[in-house]
């Protein structure tokens, strides 16, 4: 991981410094080494100072270059192969200018949860160190192996996503190719009664306090104004009235993003609550595969979207409510 | 301050037997904003809309609620009431507490109760309701036909007699359509082909007609008066304006393998052809699963021995794109496919044909030359079994649940004219009823039954078999209450008709509406028949339901006199509810303009303040409300709520929906 590291560095500063580009997004050290955040540089001296590139990269950049794009001179950015889905589909709607962007395609390994590792009892930590599948933690008291599994980020265990839009790219471990199926907690929640997954739903949500984070990380949320602010939408107060409308707030933003929805999993990253909320736009995801064939949001910058298209193959109503779509 | 004036219609008995309407007048009185509130035996009559009109006036109302009829019955004329009283004819909202309520509920109770709610609804919206003024759009004096059978060239010719270009639109390599093979046709016996050819030849001679042949229909945008639509022309091999229909490359063909689509498969034909003699065009197309050279690369005789050029294997489809003011459908039908009937032993036995194969097998220019010989062994059949109603009329599910209406008919005409011509054959109709109206249709039928001598046999068949090479059609006689097994020597199937598969695609690119069974669905079963729920779409022939040709004829005329009726117009007045985006709020994504069917939604860059004497140049949608027919459909779709719809906006619907949900 620090060769990577180092070979972004050099290139981010060659970028900056040779003036191809006016700034470059990346993630900068936080307090600690495991909470890194996304930021902007538009020096060496800066790039020095914070830069950093570790197993606690799980932020996704694209949505920053909504305003960037807009920014004099270009920007050089640093995508993991999620966060390219989100590029493309911001580029897709118009969003993003890609012209004005340079794509740094970089290598991801699957990125560590550390309220995951804290979870296994461990605390004081002071480094952790992946060897295959092996997480090793050095706290205070010692060494502790992880299994790196358990320990990732909800949205790195059934990735199997790869780069859909590079200018050139760092990669200098092989990724190994990963078959996992991310729709089995969706099944689960289908397999439900209607009252099981009310009941699963309403315990969820009611542990939303309505912080917005889910929102305000989502790529395909960045409307210039967002309906629950708009007090003209009418319903912008109703989501706040009490704990049955906060569940409305979460599933009128996943109609929202229905078919736009790269499953980048920010949406659960980000929940202080721990909601699983990437589960609601999964369930989207799986309908829209089953309906109308299998679609992945954001794998190109163009093209027609299944639910703002319409064609004489579409499934009829009838069959969306008998569940037989091809 | 709102001043709201409601009228609740009677509609005769049609509402007051159900709504206490005296009651609903009533009740609404006491309404927020109400000012006004009468019933009345008949709104839509002249005295009802004076009183509206009456109402205005002396009341000074800001906003007028019908409770009444469905909108589309008579939402124009209170509109117009309304406006002749000087209020804009959009602060008309109708509460429909007919077919939404008193038809539909037997408790006066429960009716008046739902009614009041309905009003309450209407008022709730009327409230937000603006003035909005129609605009006009342009119409363009041409008009396209789709399909080119008899429905589609009666159209064409009925509309360029009038002045107006026409084009027809064909799928198949030349016009003619399903009547083009048949024989005879009933109820008077005249030859098939002697009255349809000479209009055939009328259509390719008339200068305002332009006839697509072997093209088809690949987009349709815009809308009434303006509509822009796509059409592929399909490779045929042959160029089409060299080729002079002499038929020597049909001639010296070496592949002559391919089934001859126009014979329904009873014969082979070249794989370069000319579908039948008289054929419009008169010009060959090539069939590339047949043509050797197509396939191999070796052979191009046809070419070698055309004396004008015009085979070209290069061919490629192309597309035109054309303008028109009026669309007609009349892509017609076929008969359905037998393999669910396993009984009548269709795909087992030669010698069980359909009734089409049969027209086939009468004409003279058929297979046979117009001499009735069994497909198996080419013998003259004796004993002829017609079975009626295969598929038509059927609840089992492998049919189709309508009467096809025509196989009654053809079936006599079959059976008449077999006795006619050979009186030594025996022939046997099963049948369930034999219908017969229309003029001179039971007299023709009469004459089958007393002057020819068939033998009708009220009953079905249930089973067909082959016993040492006779058809054994074995079925019950209700009249005489027995089990009859009859020795034939060709079975005869009356199969249901459908609509032309293609039809499905066509009315989706139209945007108009299909039933169950794919006919087209027509904007009013008694007073719009030959309208289809889109404006400036019109439906000709079978495509809208089954009917013979008489029928098909008198409304393929009648669609004319609409399209005449309409591109007679040099403008349109547009409908005013259209969509329009609040651009402060638009993240112009495009979502809105995939979704718009009419193309009527396009983006501009535009400056916008974000403060500090700073701007932004962002990307917005525009509306152009000419071409926007006000679906909504882009309403629904911005995430951001940035577009809504003129006189259905967002805030009127859910306030609509909250007086619903009030208590």
């Amino acid at each position: 991981m620090k060769d990577v590291e180092l070979k972004m560095l050099e290139r981010a500063k060659a970028l900056l410094e040779n003036g191809e580009v006016a700034r470059v997004i990346g993630w900068k050290k936080g307090e600690f080494f495991f909470d890194p955040s996304p930021a902007t540089f538009e020096s060496v001296e800066e790039l020095e100072n914070g830069f950093v590139y570790n197993w606690f990269c799980g932020a996704n950049l694209s949505k920053y270059l909504i305003a960037a794009s807009k920014k004099e001179g270009k920007t050089a950015v640093f995508l993991k192969p999620c966060d390219t889905y989100s590029f493309n589909q911001l580029v897709k709607e118009h969003r993003i200018k890609r012209e004005n962007i340079y794509v740094i395609a970089v290598e991801c390994l699957g990125k560590l949860n550390i309220e995951g590792i804290k979870a296994k009892g461990l605390s004081m930590i002071e480094s952790v160190e992946v060897d295959g599948k092996d997480v090793i933690v050095t706290t205070a008291y010692g060494k502790e192996t992880l299994s790196k599994p358990e320990v990732v980020l909800t949205k790195c265990a059934t990735c199997t996503k790869t780069h859909q839009v590079k200018d050139e790219e760092i990669i200098l471990h092989e990724v190994p190719v990963r078959d996992v199926d991310r729709f089995a907690e969706v099944a689960k929640l289908e397999a439900m009664t209607a009252d099981e997954r009310f009941a699963f739903w309403r315990e969820q949500l009611s542990k939303c306090i309505r912080c917005n984070a889910c929102r305000n990380v989502c790529p395909a949320c960045s409307c210039v104004k967002c309906v629950f602010d708009n007090p003209a939408s009418g319903i912008s107060a109703k989501a706040n009235d009490d704990e049955f409308e906060e569940q409305l707030f979460h599933i009128i933003r996943a109609f929202h993003v229905a078919g736009r929805c790269t499953d980048c999993g920010e949406c659960s990253r980000v929940c202080p609550q721990n909601i699983p909320l990437h589960l609601l736009n999964r369930k989207f995801i799986k309908d829209i595969d089953s309906l109308y064939g299998e679609y992945q949001a954001g794998e190109t910058s163009e093209g027609k979207t299944p639910l703002t298209s319409y064609t004489e193959g579409d499934a009829e109503p009838k069959d969306v409510f008998s569940g037989e779509a091809k | 301050m709102q001043r709201i004036g409601v009228f609740i219609c009677w509609c005769g008995s049609n509402i007051a037997a159900t709504v206490d309407v005296e009651k609903v007048a009533e009740v609404i009185k006491s309404e927020p904003g109400v000012v006004f509130s009468a019933n009345y035996q008949y709104m839509c009559s002249e005295n009802g809309q004076q009183l509206i009109k009456q109402a205005i006036k002396e009341h000074n109302l800001t906003g007028v609620v019908v409770g009444a009829c469905s909108p589309r019955m008579h939402e124009a004329t209170f509109r117009k009431a309304a406006e002749e009283a000087g209020l804009n004819p959009y602060m008309v909202e109708i509460a429909n507490i007919r077919e939404h309520c008193s038809w539909i509920h037997k408790d006066m109770e429960d009716a008046t109760e739902k009614a009041v709610v309905l009003v309450r609804t209407a008022i709730a919206k009327v409230k937000l309701n603006a003035p909005l003024t129609a605009g006009e759009s342009p119409v363009v004096k041409r008009a396209l036909v789709i399909g080119g059978g008899i429905a589609g060239i009666q159209a064409a010719l009925d509309i360029a007699e009038a002045g107006f270009e026409v084009d027809i639109v064909e799928k198949n390599a030349t016009i003619g359509g399903r009547m083009a093979q048949i024989d005879k046709t009933f109820p008077t016996l005249d030859c098939s082909a002697c009255i349809l050819t000479p209009k055939m030849v009328d259509c390719a001679q008339h200068e305002k007609i332009d006839i697509l042949s072997y093209s088809e229909i690949e987009e349709v945008k815009g809308f009434v008066g303006n509509f822009s639509v796509k059409i592929r022309r399909k490779a045929r091999y042959v160029d089409e304006t060299k080729c002079t229909g002499c038929k020597i490359c049909m001639e010296k063909c070496p592949s002559k393998k391919g089934l001859n689509e126009f014979n329904m498969g009873l014969n082979t034909r070249p794989a370069i052809y000319i579908p039948f003699a008289q054929a419009i065009p008169n010009v060959a197309v090539i069939d590339p699963s047949q043509c050797i050279k197509m396939k191999t690369g070796k052979c191009g005789i046809c070419q070698k021995f055309c004396g004008v050029g015009a085979i070209d294997y290069e061919q490629k489809d192309s597309f035109i794109e054309r303008q028109y003011g009026a669309i007609v459908v009349a892509t017609g039908f076929k008969p359905i496919n037998l393999d669910a009937f396993n009984e009548y032993g269709y795909n087992d036995n030669k010698d069980v044909i359909t009734s089409l194969e049969l027209e086939r097998l009468m004409n003279a220019a058929g297979p046979t030359n117009g001499v009735l010989l069994r497909p198996s062994d080419g013998e003259h059949p004796k004993v002829i079994t017609f079975i009626q109603c295969v598929g038509s009329r059927d609840t089992s599910g492998c049919g189709k649940p309508y009467c096809s209406k025509i196989c009654c008919m053809y079936t006599a005409k079959h059976a008449m004219l077999i006795r006619e011509k050979y009186p030594d054959t025996e022939v046997h109709v099963f049948y369930i009823d034999v219908r017969t109206p229309g003029k001179n249709y039971d007299e023709f039928y009469r004459r089958a039954v007393e002057q020819y001598g068939v033998d009708y046999i009220k009953g079905m068949v249930g089973k067909v078999y082959n016993e040492n090479g006779k058809l054994m059609v074995q079925g019950s006689n209700l009249i005489d209450n027995e089990q009859i097994t009859i020795e034939s020597d060709l079975v005869v199937l009356a199969a249901a008709i459908e609509p032309e598969p293609s039809v499905r695609k066509i009315a989706t690119l139209l945007t108009t509406s299909i039933d169950t069974n794919n006919f087209l669905t027509e904007s009013h079963a008694k007073l719009r028949p030959v309208e289809s729920p889109t404006a400036g779409v019109y439906l000709a022939g079978v495509c809208q339901g089954p009917k013979d040709i008489p029928e098909t004829v008198s409304q393929a005329s009648a669609c004319a006199a609409k399209v005449i009726g309409l591109l007679v117009k040099d403008k349109l007045k547009t409908n005013p509810c259209v969509a329009s985006p609040d651009e402060m709020m638009c993240n112009g994504c495009s979502q809105c303009a995939n979704v718009c069917a009419y193309g009527a939604i396009t983006y501009v860059d535009k400056e916008f303040r974000l403060g500090g004497g700073k701007t932004e140049i962002r990307r917005v949608a525009s509306v152009n409300p000419a071409v926007c027919q006000g679906c909504g459909a882009c309403t629904v779709t911005c995430p951001s709520g940035a577009m809504d719809l003129k006189g259905f906006s967002s805030k009127q619907i859910m306030s609509e929906v909250e007086a619903i949900c009030k208590k």
